[in-house]
């Protein structure tokens, strides 16, 4: 199992780069991760709020949201969150909001 | 180095069939003599075939379930995968695949096929798949580093874009249509184009519950099959009559010409038989011959290709062409396998085809709204039922929408469309009707 180190915190990550301990969460962990995803520099106060609803819909219904509802509630639409998050809403943001890795499909 | 042992894997080389175990050997030899400076490992082919032995052996997958790589900006195009014994086999240990958005009909200068092999064995496997049944080129087989390498020589040298994969708009396909065929009862290459430049948001970023197919036929022999793989088949028909040529009609007759364009050549078919051929093998029998002269009942002709695929010389489809429109194919996952169901039973197919992207963008909004996480469009259709669906789309129920009386009595009626709704005077009913 591959390992990141932030910080001076070392997380276990699978070979996606995605968190296998989940409650080892914290908002250092998703700066810390923002580069390799493609985000310069400090993490927006649009990335908090779509990092935060994220982890809201998961602690409350243990999956990720369906994109559209997630455009709907945030009320950003598919270019801004690309735009926030260039690896996209899956690979980039649930990512850095320490989720497990979605489970895809061809 | 060959460390290659794979006795169950060679059996599949045995037969005349072709063998993608040839394929492969043949990709790891020339990988161990190439002076090509291979930006994935040398040894990945022969790995690949090792661990598919293994595979066999244990009677197991060795690929992991899943895996997410892609390139900045885009969600889709990428599908990844990992293998679950990354020790033994280093050199798969990331084995991703690349769907390329393939030109429309599959047209290609050699230099770009050469140009394209080049890149996929320097970045890649080497190892390629023409075309995956979604219609792309598929790259099989690539490092996670190498991918936003090939996507900017994909499309700064090449000038192609990535497919679609996951839930999005996968790849547009096209039948070869209007460039070669004269059955094309519209340009497929232009619609196809169209519409997939017109959805690149929703080609590359997935948003959709699940995958969505638009797929174009020119004419009912269906060559990219649409009906049968695609969540929108958009195949083309006409309204009116099959011109008819009754000189070229008999110049069949008298053997002149070879019936089916000479395609069933190689045997002794004995002379060409039109009642035999073609009358009794229309479909809806509405053909008639008197020995001199053809005739077809228009109204009855369900346009089903025969007559005209027999003998092109003398039939051709009418002049008024445009396409019906039918959704909801999908392979047997839930429910089995299922067909398209009629909706549009005609729509012109012109530039800027605003009626059918109109249309869609209808459709997508109800199976974004109602659909459920993975549920295909047909699933949603049958769940919900095909007077919903219908009314979604905006059409009017139709006698050519059904197949079978009994197969599908989906038209119900609403109040709204009941002169004074559902309330009725029970003494003015029993002045018309005892008790
Ligand atoms: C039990 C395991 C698997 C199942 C049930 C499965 C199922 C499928 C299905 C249903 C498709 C769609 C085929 C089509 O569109 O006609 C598909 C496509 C594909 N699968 Fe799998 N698959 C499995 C394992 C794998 C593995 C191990 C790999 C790679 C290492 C892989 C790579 C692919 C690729 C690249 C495609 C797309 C091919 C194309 O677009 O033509 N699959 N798979
Ligand atoms: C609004 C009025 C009616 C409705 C909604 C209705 C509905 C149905 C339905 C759903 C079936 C089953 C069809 C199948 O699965 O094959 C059926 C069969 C049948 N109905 Fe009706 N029906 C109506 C009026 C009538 C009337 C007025 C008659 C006779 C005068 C009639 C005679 C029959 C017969 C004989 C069958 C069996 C046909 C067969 O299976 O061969 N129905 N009806
Ligand atoms: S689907 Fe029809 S129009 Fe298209 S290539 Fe095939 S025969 Fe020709
Ligand atoms: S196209 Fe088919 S249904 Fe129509 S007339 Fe010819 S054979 Fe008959």
């Amino acid at each position: 199992m591959p390992q990141l180190e932030i910080g001076g915190t070392t997380y276990e990550v699978d070979e996606d780069g995605f968190l296998q301990e989940l409650d080892k969460w914290g908002r250092g962990f998703a700066q810390g991760y923002a580069a390799v995803e493609g985000i310069e520099g400090e993490l927006t106060e649009d990335h908090w709020k779509l990092i935060d609803y994220i982890r809201d819909y998961y602690a409350q219904f243990g999956i990720a949201p369906m994109i559209r509802k997630m455009c709907k509630d945030t009320g950003f639409d598919l270019k801004r969150i690309y735009a926030l998050f260039p690896s996209g809403p899956a690979k980039g943001a649930c990512k850095l909001a320490g989720l497990s890795k979605p489970t895809g499909c061809v | 180095m060959v460390k290659r042992k794979t006795p169950m894997l060679d059996e599949l080389e045995k037969g005349k069939w072709p063998s993608f175990v040839s394929d492969i050997k043949q990709e790891a030899e020339s990988r161990n003599e190439t002076d090509v400076d291979l930006q994935t490992p040398k040894e990945v082919c022969d790995d690949l075939l090792d661990l598919l032995e293994l595979s066999f052996k244990d009677r197991e997958g060795h690929w992991k379930h899943g895996g997410i790589a892609g390139v900045f900006g885009y969600g889709g195009g990428v599908i990844g995968r990992y293998c679950d014994r990354p020790e033994e086999f280093p050199a798969v240990k990331d084995f991703h695949t690349l769907r390329v958005n393939q030109p429309s009909s599959y047209f290609y200068r050699t230099e770009f096929l050469r140009k394209i092999c080049e890149l996929w064995e320097r970045r890649g496997s080497g190892l390629t798949n023409m075309h995956g049944s979604t219609g792309d080129i598929i790259l099989l087989g690539t490092t996670t580093p190498q991918i936003e390498e090939i996507f900017w020589e994909l499309t700064h040298n090449l000038k192609q874009d990535l497919g679609g994969s996951g839930s999005n708009l996968r790849t547009p396909n096209c039948c070869i249509g209007k460039s070669r065929c004269e059955f094309a009862c519209y340009d497929t290459q232009e619609a196809c184009r169209n519409l997939t430049m017109e959805f690149q948001d929703e080609l590359h970023r997935p948003s959709f519950g699940y995958k969505f197919k638009m797929k174009f036929d020119g004419c009912p022999n269906g060559c990219v099959a649409s009906i049968a793989r695609s969540d929108m088949s958009v195949i083309g028909t006409w309204k009116d009559d099959i011109r008819i040529d009754q000189e070229a009609v008999q110049a069949y007759v008298a053997g002149e010409f070879k019936p089916d364009g000479g395609g069933f050549a190689g045997r002794d078919w004995g002379p060409f038989d039109i009642v035999k051929e073609v009358i009794d093998l229309c479909p809806t029998h509405c053909m008639a011959w008197n020995g001199k002269k053809l005739g077809i009942n228009n109204r009855e002709c369900n346009r089903c290709m025969h007559c005209i695929n027999t003998m092109p010389r003398a039939l051709r489809i009418g002049k008024e062409t445009g396409a019906s429109i039918l959704f909801g194919a999908k392979a047997p996952i839930l429910e089995g396998a299922q067909l398209s169901t009629l909706t549009i039973p005609f729509m012109r197919m012109e530039e800027p085809f605003n009626e059918i992207k109109e249309l869609v963008g209808k459709i997508w909004d109800w199976w974004s709204e109602e659909g459920r996480s993975r549920e295909r469009l047909g699933e949603l259709m049958q769940r919900k039922g095909f007077a919903k669906f219908l009314d979604v789309c905006g059409v009017k129920a139709d006698p050519r929408m059904i197949k079978e009386p009994r197969s599908n009595p989906y038209i119900f009626w609403k109040e709204a469309d009941i002169p004074g709704g559902w309330e009725r005077d029970i003494k003015d009913f029993r002045k018309r009707h005892q008790k």
